[in-house]
């Protein structure tokens, strides 16, 4: 009997043992690096850079990859919490959180090596690809000032046009203000074909285009202040901005359904052809070479409402890869990043992939679209390098808004007192 | 003296009872533990999170007590994904139910090819949610294109002469919740069908036999054979669909995205976009508690009604 209960005592400890084995520490491979990354289109040009750098160096680089980037962000968000994160990975959100997994330790300051050398691995950048993964002197967030990320690639979101669709419906050029956008939609539509699609199922993405009017009606600075609470979102200005959708709709320029459309949907129908200008990021080159090889289009940018501001677009770093701060290859982890970053790869990756190259010595190299992206990196702009960013409750009220003027439901000046509404609860809650 | 000369453990040593008791407990102790581990330290997890302010990353977490909660009361967005949640699943009830019962009725019969509807029945369960979402939406579709639609749905209204019908299916909030009801529903009747048509077969053809012997007719057999005996399938049926209909997401995300305003907002679109959105890990929990004590409510309401209906 006792026997008969040391044995199921014993099977009892074994059992519990095996389920809590996976909770102790593996030994540690100091000649593997992982890296987690979210880019389903760059992952077999990553791999083979990967061998590529085993080849050269010995070290081993693990690529997994965890998409769609939703899925990615959790996964990040709580392996953060486990503290289980990969050597290398990448921060897919907004500043505030980037500076979170900075002062949780989670991130390397990686101004010491940028730095080193009279800056020359900072010098191999665009300046604006680096300012996603730098905070400056005093910034809002109160993290210790330096650069926390390496861009693998540069991106900016711009509108395209179909070349084929404008010359049937006569438009001779591109447009370049709002009333000759207009007046080319009406043109478009008198040869039935359709004005302009995106992806504004897609909250970041109605953000992105509404962002960039709101720079070219009334400026950065009162952009900013309207973020501190001292402007108003019932200002004139924010109404205009509100108003180009409502334009948008009134003169029937949208493809039907835009506003539940995720962008996959957006970039299939401008590469079918179905809608004459798009609204999309520079990654789209590799997607519509993808989707319809033939396809002829050009770059524009969203035509202007105001000739006396710069029209603004969303640019920078496309993706960006950190180093997890608590790990034992952080050094290891480091030397490869810096060799991705490298005039080679870059180029290699700029091929592969058609993205823009964040290196830019490896910019002679590409495609002719692609450099019509890249020609306006200096007007490209994102919340990253901007001094503060909106509350996210009141940009989800704002981004909401216009998808109800876009269903024809509200009109902007309803949507501005909404959410002026809750800017103000916002800013009273934050005195509190 | 005649109950103690009857209970066993008096008969037994005081060691014995303890190594009784050391041997059950052998047994049950790593379902226990794992039980504990992966089910209840994350629920008061989740219950703690819910009292506090966290962004998701930060060391810092702030005990804001019971204010998560009193926010939520007043969140009207809240409460509106909660009746669009709702309405899914009353169309569930009802259309998606009525239908599996009416095709399980019918399989049940000697029909011919019976065993080919039954695999066609299940194929919709058994797809990914997210392909159901894409055939869908390219289903719906209300794009144009060279003066055609492209949308099945649309392309089939016009050929059938009801080009007035033709509508934007789910941009329309009018309409999207609707659709994505029903496709909700032509994804999931498959379960309720295999149940119910389980059900139907352990009912004992006497029954019937009797019934007829007893001159019943078909209506009558079915309201007083087919459904009493069916009472506890359907109770369970029931529970099922409101947990599955309640908890509806990915088809909406694969249908029109974060899309239409607050028109096609759920309870669990909401609790993402606190956690992924607005970085508000406790105001998310909140909701999840929330949202849990509704679905044990609505479960425990719809388990009660059928027991009294057994009754």
């Amino acid at each position: 009997m006792d026997r008969k209960l040391g044995i199921m005592l014993f099977a009892a400890v074994m059992v519990f043992s095996l389920s809590c084995s996976g909770c102790g520490k593996k030994q540690e491979d100091l000649n593997t690096i992982s890296v987690w990354h979210w880019m389903i289109d760059r992952n077999k040009a990553l791999e083979e850079l990967a061998a590529k750098y085993e080849q050269q160096t010995g070290i081993k680089v693990k690529i997994d990859l965890f998409a769609p980037s939703e899925a990615y962000t959790q996964k990040v968000v709580a392996s953060a919490q486990a503290k289980v994160l990969p050597d290398i990975y990448g921060i897919l959100d907004k500043k505030e959180i980037f500076s979170a997994f900075i002062k949780g330790g989670f991130i390397a300051d990686l101004t010491p090596d940028f730095k080193a050398n009279n800056s020359e691995w900072e010098n191999w950048f665009f300046p604006k690809a680096l300012d996603v993964n730098r905070f400056v002197e005093g910034n809002v967030y109160g993290v210790k000032p330096g650069i926390y990320g390496v861009p693998l690639d540069v991106t900016n979101i711009q509108m395209l046009y179909n070349v084929k669709l404008l010359k049937k419906a006569g438009v001779k050029a591109p447009p370049q203000t709002f009333s000759e956008f207009l007046e080319a939609i009406q043109a478009l539509k008198r040869v039935g074909v359709s004005g302009l699609v995106s992806g504004w199922g897609e909250l970041w993405m109605l953000d992105c285009f509404s962002s960039n009017y709101a720079f070219n009606i009334m400026g950065e600075e009162k952009i900013m202040a309207t973020y501190r609470g001292e402007v108003p979102y019932t200002d004139p200005d924010w109404i205009k901005v509100l108003d180009v959708f409502k334009q948008l709709v009134d003169k029937g320029a949208l493809l039907e359904g835009v506003v539940t459309k995720a962008n996959k949907y957006a970039e299939q129908d401008f590469a079918l052809e179905r809608a004459a200008f798009a609204f999309n990021g520079s990654w789209c080159v590799n997607v519509y070479n993808g989707m319809n090889p033939s396809l002829e289009y050009g770059v524009m940018l969203p035509p202007a409402i105001n000739s006396n501001l710069p029209m603004k677009i969303w640019g920078g770093a496309g993706s960006s890869l950190v180093v997890n701060n608590m790990s034992p290859r952080k050094d290891k982890a480091i030397a490869f990043l810096k060799w991705l970053s490298e005039k080679d790869q870059q180029t290699y990756l700029a091929k592969e992939t058609k993205n823009l190259p964040s290196n830019r010595e490896a910019l002679a190299e590409i495609p002719e679209v692609l450099s019509s992206f890249a020609s306006v990196m200096d007007q490209a702009t994102h919340p990253t390098f901007w001094a503060l960013n909106e509350d996210p409750i009141v940009s989800e009220v704002f981004l909401k808004g216009i998808q109800s003027i876009l269903i024809g439901e509200k009109t902007p000046e309803q949507i501005a007192q909404e959410v002026q509404k809750v800017k103000q609860e916002q800013l009273s809650k934050k005195k509190k | 003296m005649s109950v103690v000369a009857t209970n066993p453990t008096h008969l037994k040593p005081r060691t014995l009872i303890i190594q009784d008791n050391l041997k059950n407990l052998s047994f049950i102790m790593p379902a226990v533990i794992l039980f504990s581990i992966f089910y209840i330290y994350p629920f008061f997890e989740i219950f703690r999170l819910s009292l506090q302010d966290w962004n998701g990353i930060s060391p810092d977490r702030s005990w804001v007590g019971l204010a998560n909660f009193a926010e939520l009361m007043k969140d009207k967005v809240w409460w509106t994904s909660v009746w669009h949640a709702s309405y899914i699943t009353l169309i569930a009830l009802t259309f998606q139910n009525a239908l599996a019962f009416a095709l399980a009725l019918a399989c049940d019969r000697q029909i011919r090819m019976k065993k080919f509807y039954q695999v066609i029945f299940f194929l919709p369960p058994v797809l990914s949610e997210v392909v159901v979402g894409l055939i869908w939406q390219w289903i719906l579709n209300a794009g144009v294109q060279g003066g055609q639609q492209i949308g099945i749905l649309n392309y089939w209204l016009v050929q059938s002469g009801l080009p007035g019908l033709v509508n934007n299916w789910l941009s329309n909030p009018e309409t999207a919740l609707t659709c994505i009801a029903v496709v909700h529903c032509w994804k999931g009747f498959g379960w309720g069908f295999i149940m119910l048509l389980a059900g139907l077969q352990t009912i004992d053809h006497q029954l019937y036999e009797a019934a007829k012997v007893d001159g019943a007719g078909a209506w009558s057999t079915f309201r007083h054979v087919t459904l009493p005996m069916m009472l506890p399938v359907i109770s369970v049926v029931v529970i099922l669909t409101i947990l599955g209909s309640m908890q509806v997401f990915v088809l909406i995300k694969a249908m029109v995205s974060q899309g239409l305003g607050y028109h096609t907002e759920v309870p669990v679109t909401r609790i993402l976009l606190a956690m992924q959105g607005t970085n508000r890990f406790g105001y998310a929990c909140s909701m999840g508690v929330t949202f849990g004590i509704i679905l044990v409510c609505l479960s425990l309401l719809s388990k009660t009604f059928g027991s009294k209906t057994k009754q």
